[in-house]
């Protein structure tokens, strides 16, 4: 996917509006209304189940967070060997790499989930050898096997984005490096990868919104997120759009949270000019 | 099961006893949602780009707020949120000129679900590629004294599609994808009656790796006609790289 792409699927900091803007009247008469959309939704709807919930759905949203953190970081040490292998590697180790990409990009995630939760799942019981494995209580439950899935799906669209910025660092700063002496290690290790991820960076906030926007699939493999608290929710007490307009909005703060978050990362890189 | 062999294909037979025609027949139900999502989408995109390039301040704030949402809030949660609220809207409107409930069919539903998040992201596609035609080119037009409807026609939809088409082809993608999250709200399409079949047959590896190569074959046509579409658009322009 294009940085294009990104932006226009993902909301990045680029959209964050700045403090002075709100004051327009216009604006502030929106707000205005808006609010009182608010307070109608407040004491017209059924709110009196929150309570009950609250600490399930403080549980859900770590579990969703710790998802999101840990696939995210995963995949990207996945990504990098990915792109690298992608602008230099030879024939045998390309080729696989640009197979895997175009593989788990071309499908849709959910469709992955369930054939590693409900394929994979139902192939391991069959060979002893995995059951009498120390990995077998792990195998037994189903988060693994959603981390594997987001980790994958985050590791082919991150690594197709590395590919690009590998591909993208000027030849005169390697260059520059060879000359200075720096073993094909180090220079890699001081030059190519932070060049490239700084170039990577604003796709790289991009998908992970992303990520966070495609950690809701897991409560269809009856993992415990925010979003499965919320169906049994509906479930248990038949509302249906109070806990769904509550879960909009608590994905909507995780993103802004983590797109600032993102932002005041970003401007702590120092860069030329600006 | 497959005792003999180790894969069963007498499972993808096309007729009864086998998963074959099922299969493709949610593939076409996804396809056909995917079309139609993409074209509303496009439409509202238009519609979308339009505004918060050349709207009011109310308008363009308005449209902010849509394509902020969207992009901030899981495709899942949107789909239910759009799929009951939706009906329900729909259902109440007939109710209110005294006509029945209507059942709203799987296909309407999820063409209008994938078209309004769809919608939100080809704004800003949209956006960005009219942002990239030289304002020369449209004040030229508008010095020639063409009406706002001419200047779009003639001059600012053929000029941007070349900046539009790399980013309109990913979402086209983006919506062939979504359509399985339909399963979650049980529409029959590809992703869901895999699952059905597997659960039914129990060769779950099967079916879904079958489903991916449908997916997957999809994808691999799409680019093709991508790639040519993008040639024939980027004609006359520089070589690049």
């Amino acid at each position: 996917m294009t940085d294009q792409t990104t932006h226009a699927v993902a909301f990045t900091p680029e959209d964050l509006p700045t403090a002075r803007s709100f004051f327009q009247p216009h604006r502030i008469v929106m707000m205005l209304v808006f609010a009182a959309f608010v307070v109608c939704v407040a004491v017209f709807m059924r709110w009196d189940w929150l309570p009950r919930y609250l600490p399930r759905l403080g549980w859900g949203i770590l579990v969703s967070l710790v998802m999101l953190f840990s696939t995210a970081i995963l995949g990207f040490l996945l990504a990098v060997p990915i792109g690298l292998a992608q602008v230099t590697g030879p024939w045998f180790f390309k080729l696989p790499a640009k197979v895997f990409c175009t593989v788990i990009r071309g499908t849709p995630l959910l469709l992955q989930l369930w054939l590693l939760y409900y394929g994979l799942g139902s192939l391991f019981p069959q060979f002893p050898a995995i059951r009498q494995s120390f990995l077998w209580p792990y195998l037994r439950e189903a988060w693994p096997y959603g981390v594997a899935a987001l980790t994958i799906s985050f590791a082919a669209y991150e690594g197709e984005v590395m590919r690009g910025a590998f591909a993208g660092v000027p030849a005169g700063e390697l260059e520059a490096a060879k000359a200075y002496g720096m073993s094909r290690w180090t220079m890699f290790r001081r030059i190519w990868l932070p060049r490239a991820i700084h170039r990577a960076l604003p796709t790289l906030n991009g998908e992970t919104v992303l990520q966070l926007k495609s950690t809701p699939l897991v409560a269809t493999i009856t993992v415990v997120d925010v979003y499965a608290v919320i169906s049994k929710v509906r479930q248990e007490t038949f509302l249906t759009y109070e806990p769904l307009l509550l879960l909009a909005l608590i994905y909507m703060c995780l993103t802004g949270i983590l797109v600032v978050a993102f932002r005041t990362f970003e401007n702590r890189i120092p860069t030329r000019g600006a | 099961m497959a005792s003999d062999s180790i894969v069963n294909w007498s499972l993808l037979a096309l007729s009864a006893p086998g998963w074959g025609g099922v299969l493709l027949q949610g593939f076409v139900n996804s396809i056909q949602i995917a079309i139609g999502g993409f074209a509303l989408g496009l439409t509202l995109g238009v519609g979308g780009a339009f505004g918060k390039l050349y709207g009011g301040p109310i308008l363009r704030d308005l449209l902010e707020c849509y394509t902020t949402v969207v992009r901030a809030v899981p495709e899942l949660v949107l789909i239910l949120l759009l799929y009951y609220a939706g009906t329900d809207l729909l259902n109440q409107l007939l109710a209110l000129f005294s006509i029945g409930p209507v059942d709203i069919s799987g296909l309407m539903a999820g063409i209008f679900v994938i078209g309004v998040v769809q919608g939100a992201y080809s704004t800003e596609v949209l956006r960005g590629a009219i942002k990239a035609v030289p304002a020369g080119q449209i004040e030229a037009a508008r010095a020639y004294g063409m009406s706002p409807l001419k200047v779009l026609r003639r001059i600012t939809l053929p000029a941007m599609l070349p900046y539009a088409i790399p980013g309109l082809s990913n979402l086209w993608l983006i919506a062939t994808k979504d359509t399985a999250l339909l399963a979650v709200v049980g529409f029959s399409e590809l992703t869901l009656v895999t699952r059905q079949a597997a659960g039914t047959t129990k060769a779950y590896l099967l079916f879904f790796l079958a489903a991916g190569a449908l997916y997957l074959a999809l994808t691999l046509v799409s680019n093709i006609f991508i790639g040519m579409l993008e040639r024939h658009a980027r004609r006359g322009f520089a070589e690049q790289r």
